[in-house]
């Protein structure tokens, strides 16, 4: 029923994700655009007007073509070893050289008979056991067959995407961490959020796949702008920026003590981008200055790994009119998106001085704890509230802050881990490596603060510390 | 209120959370003229409650205070009626994520169990989307109910009261995710398999056993299913204390008092005020885990139908 639901297909200008086996790239759908990911080159023009989720081989002339499924052609007798005992590694198993294996595959012989041609000259593939010759043919047919398959973005994929492929643009946010800010901070559609993230739009993203399009989010920006490189990989409708606003952090101040003002604006976001060289994200604004520069398309903002793709540069000859005109159009551009700009921050103020919102997501590169004093200001209570940190030791001071404001209960300190499994018959087990780190949350809920007897909800919180810790000295220093 | 839309104040016939204090809190129904008791002393619903912002502060009989708290899925977590084993928000949130549900989503669902689960998924796929939920257990089914009703989100769910192995989810073609939470749910593979769009969707399945969930990956792979992904996701929760340790008596402090080498020696250190190397111990705040903690809720398979 929705736009972008499964059975959605793939259209000219869509934000798809390219997947092989457990490697993700974020594109742009475009015509006669090379792609290159996983050491492969490829065009995208066949793709369009199939279903997501459809997997392809990359062919001769780097086209794509929807793969058949294909019955595995084993139907010849297993023949299979039983133990390794006499396998030797002599390096001369395999009878094909390298040069013939080049040939193979300048032949443009399928993968798939590549692989077939490796097995029937491996001496020793026979005398491997049943589940080595599986491991074997895996390896092989990840090498020599090119199968992409292209999906819809979505958080899953993409937070997963960004973990493995720039965990340091979202400050080592594990998808299972990000999957728990969103249940703790109860994100739903119809809610009043506030998001303060510098995970370059993933989080801020996450939030708006949640809502729907219902309800409203500020999200609060260091800086001159907004990062959202990884919310437009997204592909949202339109009317789902309709009540998105931002607002930057440098004003909050101003706004709790209402000395807050729009005449002066945070720094143009063109100029503060390029010093955020570094976040590959770019906000809107800038996106737009880029396209007036005459870079190809958005495509290369969105690419999580520029330096993989080959840009495809075209050198029109320049229009010395063409670019006079567009100078005067620039300024006029410049002024509107000016008022523009003061007239959503007018918006995004009003709705932050209701002091109602619904909730409040933080996961940034800062310290939490003077964002979380501020901010909280801003949520109803009985409301949940979710800290990201990429390290334990500040969320453990922010507790103590807290803790000392009053205002909040239910605080909790938490992790999780995440370990992923093989399963296969008689070879089930957990997988070699799991992640060391996905960062720590801080949650709790708002309750109303009652000014002045927040002493008394401190001396709660020193009751309840008091106990254990006295506990602790006890157990751990026996004196 | 409803548990998919936030109210500001406290009305007849809500559902609401009494917090007592650090994981003790307790639902209750608030009707005019009912008390409720805390070890704290007497609500009284009329005066105490009704009228109230969520987020209040309440001053019971005896003088002790509770907060009352709006309800949230996972508020309701931690404090419904067991009728069964419950999922936690820690898978929840990891199954919610994965099966890639948002307002719209059709969901299946079985066991219904408790309704732990169906409180956030309805939560998630609200307002426009729809939560089709199996229990084999009439009693259950007929509880889970009653609840949904309650707690004002009817026109979300649809209970089916029959055996989702034998009778799959009662619908086809029309779920964006399915989810198993039955002792043998490589049994209805193939119901989940019709009950999705034709064009596809995404499943999961819950078990406690390893052997359970291998039966689950084959029948999964037989049923055409890809992306088959088995995983397990644990909570480590962490108390914030300040520890004091001991400095040891190496017959150094007569002798030079500011050679220790520790941080807590330099006076400028502000981190620290509490440290005093006189009385021989430093101070520091520590994130310290449970000493027991859950180690295994069960395995979560997940894969597509494409």
């Amino acid at each position: 029923a929705m736009e972008g639901g499964p059975g959605a297909r793939i259209r000219e200008g869509d934000c798809a994700v390219l997947k092989r086996d457990e490697v993700f790239k974020a594109v742009s759908v475009l015509r006669r655009r090379k792609i290159i990911f996983e050491k492969q080159w490829f065009y995208l023009d066949n793709a369009i007007g199939h279903i997501y989720g459809t997997t392809f081989e990359v062919t001769s002339g780097g086209n794509l073509q929807p793969k058949q499924e294909v019955e595995e052609a084993t139907t010849d007798t297993k023949e299979a070893g039983t133990d390794n005992r006499n396998i030797v590694d002599d390096g001369k198993s395999q009878k094909l050289t390298h040069d013939d294996i080049k040939a193979l595959k300048d032949k443009g012989i399928k993968g798939q008979e590549i692989v077939q041609q490796l097995i029937e000259n491996s001496t020793t593939f026979r005398d491997k056991t049943e589940f080595a010759q599986d491991k074997y043919i895996k390896k092989k047919k990840k090498k020599y067959e090119a199968v992409i398959t292209i999906v819809k973005p979505s958080t899953r994929i993409l937070s997963t995407m960004y973990y493995a492929r720039e965990p340091g643009k979202i400050n080592h946010l594990r998808y299972d961490t990000l999957a728990q800010m969103l249940t703790l901070g109860n994100v739903h559609a119809g809610n009043k959020m506030i998001v303060m993230e510098t995970c370059a739009g993933l989080v801020l993203g996450a939030v708006m796949e949640r809502m729907g399009g219902y309800g409203s989010i500020i999200q609060m920006y260091p800086g001159g702008g907004p990062v959202r490189a990884a919310t437009s990989c997204f592909g949202f409708p339109k009317p789902f920026f309709d009540n998105l606003h931002e607002f930057p952090l440098s004003k909050v101040q101003s706004l709790l003590s209402g000395t807050f003002t729009t005449e002066t604006l945070p720094a143009e976001a063109e100029e503060n981008a390029l010093v955020e060289e570094e976040s590959n994200g770019l906000s809107e604004e800038k996106q737009t200055s880029l396209q007036e520069t005459e870079e190809p398309a958005p495509e290369t903002l969105m690419e999580i790994s520029p330096t993989e793709e080959q840009d495809t540069v075209d050198n029109n000859a320049e229009d010395v009119e063409f670019k006079e005109n567009k100078e005067k159009e620039n300024v006029r551009e410049k002024q509107i998106k000016q008022w523009e700009r003061r007239k959503k921050l007018k918006e995004a103020a009003a709705l932050l001085r209701e002091k109602n919102a619904d909730g409040l997501i933080v996961a940034s590169k800062f310290h939490p704890t003077p964002l979380l004093l501020s901010l909280l200001e801003f949520v109803a209570p009985s409301r949940p509230f979710v800290v990201y940190c990429q390290y334990k030791e500040p969320l453990l001071e922010c507790y103590t802050k807290l803790r000392e404001r009053g205002g909040v209960i239910n605080l909790k300190l938490s992790e999780t881990w995440l370990r992923n499994y093989q399963v296969l018959p008689d070879r089930s087990h957990p997988k070699l490596t799991m992640s060391g780190g996905g960062g720590y949350l801080l949650s709790g809920i708002t309750v109303i603060l009652e000014k002045g007897t927040s002493d008394s909800s401190s001396s709660e919180a020193l009751k309840m510390e008091e106990p254990s810790s006295k506990r602790c000295k006890l157990q751990d220093l026996p004196c | 209120m409803s548990f998919v839309e936030y109210g500001d104040t406290i009305k007849d016939g809500d559902t609401a959370i009494v917090f007592l204090g650090h994981e003790s809190m307790f639902p209750v129904k608030v009707q005019h003229g009912t008390v409720t008791q805390t070890k704290y002393g007497v609500i009284r619903h009329s005066t105490d409650l009704i009228g109230k912002r969520y987020g209040s502060k309440v001053i019971c009989s005896k003088g002790g205070w509770v907060f009352i708290l709006h309800p949230t899925p996972e508020l309701w977590t931690m404090n419904l009626p067991h009728r069964t084993q419950i999922l936690y928000s820690t898978d929840i949130s990891i199954i919610t994520m994965m099966l890639e549900l948002k307002p719209g989503s059709i969901v299946c669902e079985s066991g219904t169990g408790s309704g732990s689960l169906s409180h956030a998924l309805i939560r998630t796929v609200a307002p426009s989307g729809h939560l089709y939920t199996v229990e084999f257990h009439q009693q259950r089914a007929q509880k889970a109910r009653d609840e949904f009703r309650e707690h004002g989100v009817e026109h979300l769910v649809t209970v089916t009261n029959q055996d989702v192995c034998k009778n799959g989810f009662g619908v086809s073609n029309i779920a964006d995710a399915v989810f198993l939470d039955i002792p043998s749910p490589w049994e209805a593979i193939g119901h989940a398999k019709s009950a999705l769009k034709a064009e596809g969707g995404r499943i999961c399945s819950f078990s406690p056993c390893i052997e359970q969930v291998q039966r689950t990956c084959l029948a999964m792979e037989e049923y055409g299913f890809t992306e088959i992904n088995t995983l397990e996701i644990l909570l480590r929760v962490y108390n914030v204390r300040t520890v004091s340790l001991q400095i040891p008596d190496l017959g150094k402090a007569a002798e030079d008092n500011s050679s220790t080498g520790l941080d807590s020696s330099n006076p400028s250190h502000q981190g620290n005020p509490c440290a005093n190397l006189q009385q021989g111990t430093v101070q520091f705040k520590s994130g310290v885990p449970l000493r027991e903690v859950v180690g295994h809720t069960g395995y979560l398979t997940f894969a597509t139908k494409s």
